[in-house]
């Protein structure tokens, strides 16, 4: 019996993370559905960009109010987790406050941990009043209805929850250690909870021990779901920042990429020695496909840009088309191809592996041309994201399939795809009239 | 006014067995839009007026494919590339200027991949850098003092991380330059990129290129410089609109220094 709080524990922790592991591979699964794209090349570079952009967050602090708000929560969770080793070592062996032997660096690492936890209360405060009272517009855009509305409540008020009952834990312990309770070591410094002690006051000790221990095995539950709500959240950024700034783009955001079997296929017809008649061969595979209709055609990075959106809607704010009431929202983008591929992934788990047609497809089930045309491809919304999530490259894979497999786009632009053809310019003008400008007065 | 332009054709320099040091990449707008010919025209007077030596490829040029990919055309924008890399190899073009920061980023960034490597510099960094050379003066003239705001085409500024060049030839002429509350890395769109020129746009409260008027009229300017023929338009446009069009000129920079220099 005497082992009993032991073994719960064990069980908690290795189901808590046991489902954890068991989402990160179908989230890994559903990621890779996507096409392969090989980003081994400049390391060095990457590793730079994963280091400013995610670990330094040197994006967010672009829009100052929100970036230091984000910058408290991010340090606090990071540096109060190094707590959560000891909750883990001490709920396995029984202990209490097992790093409590480092003496006064114990003591400046509790009372760190208290002032940063207090920080994210404010900070977490502050975060809902914006969404809330406030209501920052880029909160309230048509996608943010509903559960993504929710999701970023609940994410706030869970934080909140986890750092009440941290600071509960340390007063309840707090308290006694001034009692003298067996088992409760003078250990940690505690400028935050030693404050709210005092409506300790009075408890017995039994019950003082009744509250501290239900604040802790509430303060490690809390955590563990926390880390399996991730996978049902926008929150998955605060692992997936971290590759996904790594596989940012590094070239330059103007330059969009050629399709190489374009390519093989101009090539062929320059080549003068080419046989105009020449039949494919008989093991010729069959034609790509140009563009993306769904997100099985677009790569595992633009997929991993997906799970990594926080929505945090600076995309959108920054978006010419939809600053002028366009439907277009570059956050909508990736929201519907996350939520395009995860019933992907359920179709998948369904039907044993296998992916059954379900007669959906990201394009006209989730976005509409409509949303697609209303681009200027200006890259604000590349520009605007602070961990490298790029919409635009999703925007311009749908536009070519809706033109190059579907012929289906605006007149104008058909107009204007017929005159470069034609005659080598936009607009319908002879190519032998190019310099006429210069005799021109 | 200074007399007739020179303006070579690459042809003519290839018949002399002579290379140019510098090919000018007009671009359609600069070769058949009546507002940015007068763009192309005040380049080339400046380019006189240094002696540099330069061609253009004339009846050989072609678009190079930007709106098409753009559009989603990956086919049509190879054609266009890939016969124009025909055309620049023939030539053994080394370096190109060109005033349209669309041409600029898709020669620049797309064509290497499609074998043509070249030097590509947008018209205002080559001005930057005929003036740090000493090849040209320059003196404010009439823009001495005068408030001017410049408006960062996407391709020159977000895509291709060009914000200073245009900027230090504006100080240059002793303007006094005044930014827009969102310029450089934050600029916004004029509503012309993504081939959204050649087409009317989607439903919306507004057009693009009035918001962007509007935050240029904020900064209450007497000149909106621009360094792209699109942004250009859409931004006279926007000018027009707000009728404005009599206190207020839309001016590439390089009109701006040809003026300056009573070209």
């Amino acid at each position: 019996m005497q082992y009993l709080p032991n073994v719960i524990f064990v069980i908690l922790l290795i189901a808590g993370i046991g489902f954890f592991v068991k989402n990160v591979s179908k989230l890994k699964r559903n990621i890779f559905l996507g096409k392969e794209e090989s980003l081994t090349d400049n390391k060095p570079q990457r590793w730079k960009n994963m280091a400013m952009i995610a670990l330094g967050q040197s994006k967010m602090v672009v829009r100052p109010i929100a970036g230091a708000l984000h910058i408290i929560v991010y340090v606090g969770f990071v540096i109060i987790n190094i707590e959560v080793l000891e909750i883990i070592l001490d709920g396995i062996f029984g202990t209490h406050r097992m790093f409590a032997v480092l003496g006064p660096v114990y003591d400046f690492l509790i009372g760190s941990f208290e002032i940063l936890a207090l920080l994210v209360i404010i900070a977490v405060v502050l975060f809902w009043t914006r969404r809330n009272v406030i209501k920052l517009k880029r909160f309230f855009k048509p996608e943010m209805e509903g559960w993504p509305k929710n999701d970023g409540n609940l994410i706030l008020y869970i934080e909140l929850v986890l750092m009440i009952l941290f600071l509960t834990m340390n007063g309840a312990d707090y308290q006694l250690q001034q009692m003298g309770a067996a088992h409760y070591v003078q250990a940690g410094a505690f400028p935050i909870s030693s404050m709210i002690a005092p409506v300790f006051e009075g408890m017995s000790i039994s019950s003082l021990v009744l509250l501290e221990r239900a604040a802790w095995w509430l303060h490690i539950a809390g955590i563990l779901f926390f880390l399996n709500y991730l996978y049902y959240s926008k929150h998955l950024h605060i692992l997936l920042a971290f590759p996904n700034t790594y596989y940012g783009k590094l070239t330059p955001k103007g330059q969009f990429k050629n399709l190489q079997s374009v390519t093989d296929e101009v090539k062929m017809m320059m080549d003068p020695d080419a046989d105009p008649y020449a039949e494919p061969a008989e093991d010729a595979a069959v034609p790509d496909k140009f563009g993306a209709s769904d997100v099985q055609d677009l790569s595992w990075v633009q997929l991993l840009n997906a799970y990594t959106c926080t929505e945090c809607g600076r995309c959108t704010s920054e978006c010419p088309a939809n600053q002028t009431g366009k439907k277009l929202s570059p956050r909508k983008i990736m929201m519907d191809t996350r939520d395009r591929l995860e019933e992907v992934g359920k179709n998948i788990d369904a039907n044993n592996g296998e992916f059954k047609d379900d007669g959906k497809q990201l394009l006209n089930d989730y976005i509409t041309p409509e949303e697609l045309w209303a681009c200027t491809s200006c890259n604000a919304c590349v520009q605007a994201c602070p961990i490298s999530i790029d919409p635009l490259s999703i925007i311009m894979d749908m536009r070519q399939y809706l033109v190059m497999e579907q012929s289906a786009a605006p007149t104008d632009l058909n107009n204007m795809m017929g005159n470069i053809e034609n005659n080598g310019a936009p607009w319908p003008f002879n190519q032998m009239d190019r310099l006429n400008w210069s005799k021109e007065s | 006014m200074a007399s007739e332009l020179k303006v070579p054709t690459m042809a003519e320099f290839f018949a002399s067995g002579t290379v140019p040091e510098v090919l000018f990449w007009v671009g359609c707008a600069g070769s058949f839009d009546d507002r940015a010919k007068k763009i192309t025209k005040a380049f080339v007077k400046i380019l006189n007026k240094a002696n540099v030596s330069f061609a253009v490829l004339g009846t050989e040029e072609s678009c190079t494919g930007d709106p098409a990919k753009r559009a989603g055309n990956e086919f049509l924008f190879q054609m266009q590339a890939v016969t124009n890399i025909e055309v620049l190899n023939a030539y053994e073009i080394k370096k190109i200027v060109t005033a349209c920061p669309h041409c600029f980023n898709t020669i620049k960034n797309e064509y290497p991949g499609l074998g043509g490597n070249y030097e590509v510099v947008h018209h205002t960094q080559f001005l930057k850098d005929l003036l740090s050379e000493g090849r040209i003066s320059m003196e404010g003239g009439s823009f001495k003092g005068k408030r001017i705001t410049f408006h960062d085409p996407c391709y020159l500024g977000r895509a291709n991380g060009v914000y200073e060049a245009p900027r230090d030839l504006i100080r240059k002429l002793d303007a006094e330059l005044i930014e827009m509350k969102s310029c450089k890395q934050r600029g916004l769109c004029c509503g012309a990129g993504g081939a959204q020129m050649f087409k009317e746009p989607e439903k919306g409260d507004k057009d693009v290129n009035i918001e962007r008027t509007e935050q240029a009229l904020e900064t209450k300017p007497e000149i909106i410089a621009a360094g792209c023929p699109f942004c250009n338009t859409m931004m006279t446009d926007g000018v027009k609109n707000k009728e404005k069009e009599a206190d207020i000129a839309v001016m590439d920079i390089a009109e701006m220094i040809a003026a300056a220099e009573d070209l």
